[in-house]
């Protein structure tokens, strides 16, 4: 009698195996968010202290437009680190990649959904998926080796610029929003499609006014992913950009941006010397915009779940 | 009349654009096949690379990434596993998980070049660990985690609650039920995951010059003990990967023959992408036959 009280009364085998299986879940959990929390501390701390140990004004900063950290004024004593350069290189990298790659990336995915399902879904399907996970480098010397040749010919210069970033940020981005492109136009229902149909409506008035309106967020969401990407790719940008910090005055002069500048001189400079701080500001600029695209993402999601 | 022209035209826009798309990506495809597959040979695949002269190979970079990819799937995949589980048979909707999906999810978005540079600051410079291959395993570990993460999580949440109730109403706790009955029954889509990952991993570059490191110690393929220096297995030694290895000798120009080295190194790089890609399916429909003896 008393063995049964016992058991009843005890936690069992189950409850506690239970309990040490969930605390072993919820370490895992919680060690990814540190990991996530002390990205921010770190990088934020190295990046803030340009502007509270250096004595570097944020506007001249943001707004500089003479990148050169290992020299100084003569006339105010400061340092060159005018980041508008790098800051205006990226963006246009970014914002010209995404305009060129969006067009062809909805073209394909409707090829892919609404005019030729079975060849888009034999043949394209896996040549985008392929190529969602060919490694960056790869398109950087495709870049290196094809492109830039190329623009050397026809625009003169060196080839090296804004545009073959452009170009080589165009290729790499376009399987990622054709690809969640088509997996919005996937999820637009099928009566929505058959309504418009039944209603006498050609193919392309119920693509342009039915299926594409429905897929809208979803569509923004891809070419904001896209831009992200396309914002924080490194190595293949940097390959083919030219690596001068200067403002870019055309698209096929030599430029940077701030993941070229990043790569090619975390390693040159000295931990804790303000030519590193000021790398590290550019590192949290990075973060922050990566913060900014994700935010958007939520309220394209909050606004398009509404309706 | 009006409705239908612009039907017509609309459709050839977009046949003409598809088809554009479709000759660029093949295009792309075909040129690092046809470029890079001649360079290949056994020499190329297994010497080492040589900087000033003509005619080095990949052998060490191509070691170091599986190496690497080895041990960055080893940190990862238990902490992914774990992740997951709590998310989806454990987490309640609350304020908590929501904190913890979102910093997921920011992890995810974050340049792969900044995840490097926190290794660096972290493991690098404040750990003192130096460029090695376990500094650059964690930084690839910390670029996989929020991919691999979600992905088992999506395979978990496929199973039927069906599975779950069964496994209550039989007894069993929720951690039994995880242990016994929805893991194995998720291990198919799982390991799809982890091999579509793995190709992800395999290829990454620029979380890795500033951890792992851009150099390539020759390494003694005959000595397998772990803490000699020049042994392939030693952690702490600084390691060259493929794609980083891409990278520097085309932007060092120093290697005579870059050009063809960088073609058979990409060539190699896409095959094994490939290969993962390719495999990754074949693999779960075959575990899944296997598993749910169907």
């Amino acid at each position: 009698m008393d063995n049964i009280t016992k058991k009843l009364m005890q936690r069992s085998e189950s409850t506690r195996k239970d309990t040490i299986g969930r605390a072993i879940s919820m370490t895992a959990l919680i060690l990814i968010a540190i990991v996530v929390v002390s990205i921010f501390v770190f990088v934020l701390s190295r990046g803030l202290s340009t502007f509270y140990k250096d004595g570097v004004n944020v506007k001249d900063f943001l707004f500089g437009t003479t990148w050169n950290p290992s020299v100084t004024d003569p006339a105010t004593k400061k340092p060159y680190i005018g980041a508008l350069p790098m800051i205006l290189g990226s963006f246009l990298v970014t914002f010209l990649a995404a305009i060129v790659a969006t067009p062809f990336a909805i073209g394909t995915a409707l090829f892919m959904t609404e005019i030729a399902q079975k060849r888009g879904a034999k043949i394209m399907q896996p040549i985008v998926e392929l190529l969602v996970g060919i490694p960056s480098v790869v398109y950087g010397f495709i870049g290196l080796t094809v492109v830039v040749p190329v623009i050397r010919t026809i625009a003169g210069g060196s080839g090296f610029g804004i545009l073959s970033g452009t170009i080589v940020l165009f290729v790499m981005i376009l399987p990622t929003i054709t690809s969640m492109t088509v997996d919005t136009l996937r999820s637009v229902p099928r009566h929505y499609r058959e309504s418009a149909l039944a209603i006498g409506a050609t193919r392309w008035q119920m693509i342009y006014k039915v299926v594409l309106r429905a897929a809208t967020p979803g569509i923004l969401t891809a070419i904001v992913f896209g831009m992200a990407r396309a914002f924080g790719e490194a190595l293949a940008v940097q390959m083919v950009i030219g690596n001068a910090a200067l403002m870019p005055h055309s698209l096929t002069t030599p430029a940077s941006t701030l993941t070229s500048v990043l790569t090619m001189g975390i390693g040159n400079t000295v931990m804790g010397s303000l030519q590193n701080d000021v790398l590290w500001t550019l590192a949290m600029i990075l973060l922050i915009m990566s913060l900014v695209f994700n935010l958007i993402v939520r309220a394209i999601g909050r606004r398009g779940a509404m309706k | 009349m009006k409705a239908k022209t612009a039907d017509k035209i609309a459709t050839g826009f977009i046949y003409a654009i598809s088809g554009i798309v479709a000759l660029i990506l093949f295009a792309m495809l075909s040129f690092i096949l046809v470029r890079g597959v001649p360079h290949l040979s056994w020499h190329f695949l297994t010497s080492p690379a040589r900087a000033f002269e003509a005619g080095g190979g990949v052998g060490v970079q191509l070691f170091n990434s599986f190496y690497l990819l080895i041990l960055a799937m080893v940190i990862s995949f238990p902490i992914a596993l774990g992740a997951a589980i709590y998310l989806n048979e454990y987490a309640k909707k609350n304020y908590f998980t929501a904190i913890v999906r979102t910093a997921i999810e920011i992890l995810s978005s974050l340049p792969s070049v900044v995840v490097g540079l926190f290794g660096f600051l972290l493991f690098v410079v404040q750990f003192k660990l130096g460029f090695s291959i376990l500094s650059g395993a964690i930084a690839l570990t910390l670029f996989n985690l929020p991919l691999l993460t979600r992905s088992i999580e999506t395979s978990l949440a496929q199973i039927p609650d069906l599975q779950r109730e069964a496994g209550s109403a039989l007894g069993l706790s929720r951690w039994e039920t995880v242990l016994h009955v929805i893991l194995p029954a998720a291990v198919p889509s799982i390991v799809t995951g982890v091999v579509l990952s793995a190709g992800r991993v395999f290829g990454e570059a620029a979380a890795l010059i500033y951890t792992a490191g851009q150099s390539a110690p020759a390494l003694n393929f005959g000595d397998w003990n772990p803490f000699n220096i020049s042994s392939p297995l030693n952690p702490m030694r600084p390691a060259e990967t493929l794609a980083v290895h891409i990278w520097k000798i085309n932007s060092e120009g120093i290697m005579p023959d870059v050009n063809a080295v960088s073609a058979g190194a990409s060539a190699v790089l896409i095959i094994v992408v490939l290969l993962f890609n390719f495999s990754a399916r074949k693999l779960g429909t075959k575990l899944y036959k296997k598993l749910t003896s169907s």
